[in-house]
């Protein structure tokens, strides 16, 4: 620790190394989170064309353009690649960029392990891919198609690329945990002397929290995989009645780590949300300490949930009530949440520059998310919805119009301050509006069908379906075309254009606004004094 | 002043949100059905009423919160010289939003609570019928009256749903929804189904019965319904279970107790006569005909129905060491299956006469000139041990 603090102080005067080598060795937290980021971005449309193979399929009924067993590996890979490639990373990639300069720190606190937790990242997903690329060209059998969930028995049947997937699952996880202890490591250790826990912005709360959850579920994702893997190769019978194991297990243990693992993909995404709005209210966020214990009991919540994935596999009646009512309590910090967005709003002076346009169009669609997630949790009404398309608008809506909503609102909230550019804004709102009207297209017609009796996963479908799917599909086709649109804003903004300010925005407050755009290559190696002009929460208004 | 103003505006905004609101949910009815059934029993009518209830209350809350959100993000702009306040909490209103959900749903909780007892309540039945998932297939035990068979997607649909089949779906009546051997069940009458499944996890699912249930190899789940009108009723398999996941639909028939009661006997008939044709010998044109019918519908699916298999997965018959090698080998494959493949076993879904037919028909179909013929009463006497 002192050796790497001696040695980022010796070249705190130098730039970064140039060409490749910048990148595959630094331990840089803003390269690092760089990295992180341009990779989540091309894994955004790597999933992304897959979901466009899915929903090419679904535009009519009868099959056109890919086999049923093709069709379940896009919807197993598009579920991975999104949420381990895309979502995940691009937060971790937020978090580097923005925890050491939120906090008032000079990098992260382990460097060297944070190179790790990244470059350990595409070395996992070539595993990921690589069994779906080599069947795409006729060898092998493909990619795995039980689903993301793996549940066995299916995920048993899966051929070679079996292995190769939990292999993929377990670096990931490494990955992952990682870089949780990296963040908590740096939040508890490396804050300015001032910079009191509650004095911290949200979006680094949030991490915090996020942080302790991945810690606390990766692991137990890499022993229902481990055991998978035994029951395929070793010939245990973990999960095969046969040997005298449980099939439904899996699901237990899977849904154990799978419902955090849904939190930690929305908490990060609050915690940016509870950044923007305030910004352009020109008005503190309402209910700052109520916000840190909502967070906080969501995160509790997310512990004691799991069951409510599978309430259709024939648990008993007292567990039926009991993940019925835990999941309802939910609503109850989410709803707090949602309040304070919307009360933070009220007698602002607000603007509506792009960050915030999809900031507002989260807290409208995330709370569409949460309505049906709501009702999902009503067992008897569940038997219904369970394994429908009402299911995967749902979490679509909370993780398409949440998750990857926030994550724009908030490249476009920091990118000034990451390259020293305004971005377009005009070509900022053309992104917006396309992407919030198709996704409406793509999503919410699929709460219709899964009403009306559409079972998910299916790559073919009755003809009384075909109305809204042939809508939805022609709204993923233009929700998936609209991200163009952020390449071109991105990349525009990457090269020039209008020079930013320090503060970019009239109404942000923040330590990170209090460095030169674009940030220096080092920050803050000195701690900086903080006074409560500096902080989105002064002490005075922090009771 | 700016008070009357916050009103009208709120008023404006509260029209505009619930004609959205109706627009999203009512408006699409005109194009297809949108909504969940209420279904055809008591506990399906249970559950739409939930649903009902718990979607006016997000759609009020809805229309609440998004109201004053869009009343803000109208009157207090900066571009209408809106001053920005300076408040940042109150501990009232945040006691307030937190009690009045909490009471919000202790009201939900209860109804919901009620329905899940009465339909976790499996006992006093009067029938009662065992279904078993298969990849991809249902098989249907009526446990009092003896009568059991497989259920697979229907001819029509088979072929329609093939890659680039050149079928028109919608010109197949009730594409990928139809079935070979309809489930047939009595009205009026309290039905146990006990599911299971043998293979991999599927689900049970009609929803005008308004509930599913997984189908778990090993473990046996209990479900009931009564059926209150005579119908045809139509479900799919709702848990991925591989390539076919699309194609095992579920066709529920319910008939008045006197014609249900003729049906069973009609099909203890059917079974009675399978068993005296398992003891006569068939001709080889008997077999051929029969078997190819029973491959096209069973074994067609992956190993195609030119028997030239889909590499990797699902290998070719044709010319191959199992379907020309020797019998004995080849019979207890199709029986028993393989392990860690794909390939079931077959003895425990198909009947004595179809395992015979399809094993002649693979033994003698495109080129495999073995001249075996394999009799029913071979596949008996193999099966009885």
């Amino acid at each position: 620790m002192s050796e790497t603090t001696a040695h980022m102080h010796d070249d705190h005067d130098h730039g970064p190394a140039s060409g490749i080598m910048r990148w595959i060795t630094t331990t840089n937290h803003k390269d690092i989170g760089t990295l992180y980021l341009v990779f989540a971005l091309l894994m955004f449309f790597v999933g992304g064309l897959m979901a466009l193979v899915i929903r090419a399929e679904l535009f009519m009924p009868g099959l056109q353009l890919v086999e049923p067993d093709f069709f379940n590996q896009m919807t197993t890979m598009h579920a991975l690649v999104m949420i381990f490639g895309a979502v995940m990373p691009a937060f971790v990639g937020f978090a580097n960029w923005m925890v050491p300069m939120m906090v008032g720190a000079p990098d992260m606190a382990l460097p060297r392990m944070n190179n790790w937790s990244f470059w350990i990242i595409p070395f996992a997903f070539t595993m990921l891919l690589l069994p779906l690329v080599l069947g795409i060209f006729g060898i092998g059998g493909g990619g795995p198609a039980s689903g993301w969930t793996l549940y066995p028995p299916l995920s048993l049947q899966t051929g070679d690329a079996f292995a190769f997937t939990i292999f993929a699952v377990h670096m990931l996880g490494i990955s992952s945990i990682m870089g949780a202890i990296n963040i908590i490591a740096t939040i508890l250790n490396m804050r300015a002397p001032d910079m009191t826990l509650l004095r911290m912005p949200l979006f680094v709360w949030t991490w915090l929290i996020t942080a302790f959850l991945l810690i606390a579920v990766m692991p137990v994702l890499a022993g229902a995989v481990t055991m998978l893997l035994t029951d395929r190769f070793f010939g245990t019978t973990f999960f095969s009645a046969a040997g005298g194991g449980d099939p439904v297990m899996f699901q237990h243990i899977f849904w154990f780590f799978g419902h955090p693992e849904v939190y930690i993909m929305i908490l990060p995404a609050f915690g940016i949300i509870s950044e923007i709005i305030p910004t352009f209210a020109r008005k503190p966020l309402f209910g700052y300490t109520s916000m840190v214990y909502a967070t906080a009991s969501i995160a509790f919540l997310s512990f004691i949930v799991w069951a409510h994935h599978m309430f259709t596999v024939g648990m008993p009646l007292g567990a039926e009530i009991y993940f019925m009512l835990a999941t309802m309590m939910i609503a109850v910090p989410t709803g707090v949440k949602v309040f304070n967005w919307v009360t933070t709003m009220w007698k602002g002076a607000m603007t509506f520059e792009t960050p915030m346009l999809w900031a507002i169009s989260f807290v409208v669609l995330f709370t569409i998310g949460g309505f049906s997630g709501l009702m999902l949790a009503i067992v008897p009404v569940d038997f219904q919805y369970h394994d429908t398309y009402f299911v995967v608008a749902h979490f679509h809506y909370v993780l398409v119009t949440g998750a990857v909503f926030a994550l724009i609102a908030g490249m476009y909230y920091w990118i000034p301050k990451w390259t020293g550019y305004m971005y377009n804004e005009k070509l900022g709102k053309w992104h917006f509006w396309l992407s919030t009207i198709f996704v409406n297209i793509l999503f919410f017609p699929q709460h219709y069908l899964g009403l009306a009796g559409m079972p998910r996963r299916i790559p073919d479908y009755s003809v009384q379906f075909a109305e809204f799917n042939m809508i939805s599909s022609i709204g993923a086709f233009g929700f998936g075309i609209s991200q163009l649109l952020m390449v071109a804003v991105i990349w525009q903004c990457v090269r020039g254009g209008k020079k930013a300010s320090a503060r970019v925005w009239e109404g942000a407050r923040g330590l990170e606004w209090t460095v030169p755009s674009p940030a220096p290559y080092h920050t803050f190696e000195t701690p900086p004094a903080i006074d409560d002009s500096m902080v989105a929460h002064p002490d005075d208004l922090a009771h | 002043m700016r008070k009357e103003n916050t009103v009208i505006v709120a008023i404006a905004v509260v029209a505009a949100v619930i004609a959205v609101t109706w627009g999203i949910l009512v408006a699409p009815r005109a194009l297809a059905p949108v909504n969940m059934t209420q279904g055809v029993t008591q506990f399906s009518r249970d559950v739409y009423d939930l649903h009902m209830i718990i979607l006016w209350i997000c759609i009020v809350i809805g229309v609440l919160v998004f109201t004053a959100m869009f009343t803000a993000i109208f009157l207090h702009r900066k571009s209408r010289g809106h001053e920005a306040a300076q408040f940042s909490h109150s501990t009232k209103a945040e006691i307030l939003w937190t009690i009045i959900p909490i009471a919000i749903l202790v009201v939900m909780a209860y109804p919901a609570t009620k329905t899940l007892i009465t339909m976790e309540t499996t006992g006093g039945a009067d029938m009662t019928i065992k279904i078993t998932g298969y990849q991809w297939k249902w098989k249907y035990e009526y446990l009092d009256s003896g009568i059991e068979f497989i259920s697979t997607l229907d001819a029509a649909s088979n072929e329609a749903r093939q890659l680039k089949s050149g079928i028109d779906p919608a010109s197949v009546p009730d594409y990928l929804l139809n079935v070979d051997n309809p489930v047939v069940v009595p009205t009026g009458t309290k039905i146990r189904f006990l599911i299971t499944a043998d293979d991999v996890i599927h689900a049970w699912w009609v929803p005008v019965l308004g509930w599913k249930r997984d189908a778990i190899p090993g473990f046996i789940n209990e479900a009931w319904t009564i059926i209150d009108e005579p119908g045809t009723y139509r479900g799919q398999c709702a848990e991925l279970c591989g390539k076919d996941h699309g194609f095992m639909p579920i066709v529920l028939i319910a008939k008045p107790k006197a014609e249900y009661d003729a049906w069973v006997a009609g099909q203890q008939q059917r079974m009675a006569q399978e068993a005296e044709q398992v003891q006569r010998i068939w001709s080889k044109a008997e077999l051929m005909t029969k078997g190819e019918d029973v491959y096209n519908a069973q074994c067609a699916t992956c190993h195609q129905p030119d028997g030239k298999g889909l590499a990797p997965a699902f290998p070719a018959l044709a010319g191959s060491g199992i379907a020309t090698g020797p019998l004995r080998q080849h019979i207890d494959i199709v029986l028993n299956g393989r392990d860690g493949t794909a390939m079931q076993g077959w003895g425990k879904l198909l009947n004595e006469q179809d395992i015979a037919a399809a094993l002649t028909y693979t033994r003698n179909a495109w080129g495999n000139d073995t001249g075996d013929l394999v009799q029913p009463s071979t596949i008996a006497k193999i099966k009885n041990g």
